[in-house]
């Protein structure tokens, strides 16, 4: 039994998380100039938040998996723009714009990337080690 | 009959044991590097590795109660004796993960390894050597 293969798991939970993670980017960006007639109804920047999977995961204390707790929406204020042209902008000739930030987003988009890099490389790291094991006395 | 492999290996059958078990503590600081709270922790080797080497120890880490951390306890019912990193300077999400000091420690784990394994098939050739007689 080797307990190398649980880093493994954890480098993919990790892996996992992080996409989401650039998937809720990626919709924020993608959404960045979704107008809505009222502030109610507008979009609203999502985010991911990761937790330690503590209990019951391999069962040696010592790997500590990563999952998505869950996806929240921001709760800063939709911004409003004047634009009677627009025939989204409600009866006051406003229209209401996501609360994305989108330099926010970018940097987290890199934090992501780079965060999934990281666990790539330890998956990568894990493997050598693993086939280097398995060729032990030849 | 069989030889237990500490008796074959020595020192490095145990250092691998905890080499492994190492790479799980840190390769979770790493996937938990963006995780808000999260304690970086990682594993006393110098203190494991006595731990295991009196003659006739079992291999895996016995759990120990002298899991003291440098900042509280580590978890109850963990094998290694686990320790908390001190951070190097604070986060506003308390995580203490510091993401180059994991990778270099992840690295320099591997390598230790690779060392051990190279010992290790140092030794078998010898044994191999040993039995065949030429």
């Amino acid at each position: 039994m080797s307990s190398l293969f649980n880093v493994f798991d954890v480098a993919a939970s990790g892996m996992l998380a992080q996409t989401v993670r650039l998937n809720t980017t990626a919709s924020n960006l993608a959404n960045v100039n979704s107008v809505s007639s009222t502030p109610d109804k507008v979009y609203r920047a999502r985010e991911p938040v990761f937790e330690a999977i503590r209990q019951g995961w391999a069962g040696n204390g010592l790997s500590e998996g990563v999952r998505v707790a869950g996806i929240f929406e921001s709760t800063a204020p939709a911004g409003r723009r004047y634009e009677p042209g627009n025939p989204l902008a409600g009866p006051q000739g406003y229209v209401y714009t996501p609360n994305v930030n989108p330099v926010d987003e970018l940097v987290n988009m890199i934090a992501a990337s780079r965060s999934y890099q990281n666990d790539v490389q330890v998956m990568n790291t894990t493997k050598q080690l693993l086939l280097k094991t398995l060729s032990l006395g030849q | 009959m069989s030889v237990p492999t500490t008796h074959l290996f020595g020192l490095d059958a145990r250092a691998l044991q905890l080499w492994q078990q190492r790479a799980q503590v840190l390769a979770s600081n790493l996937a938990n590097a963006d995780t808000p709270g999260f304690k970086a922790r990682d594993i006393d080797f110098r203190r494991a590795l006595a731990a295991t080497s009196s003659v006739g120890a079992p291999l895996h880490l016995a759990a120990t109660d002298s899991g003291v951390t440098l900042q509280g306890t580590a978890d109850t019912g963990t094998r290694a004796p686990l320790e908390y990193r001190i951070p190097l300077q604070p986060s506003l999400d308390g995580n203490t993960v510091n993401t180059q000091m994991e990778q270099s420690a992840f690295a320099q784990n591997a390598v230790r390894y690779e060392a051990s394994l190279t010992f290790i098939n140092a030794q078998i050739s010898l044994l191999r050597t040993a039995i065949t007689g030429n």
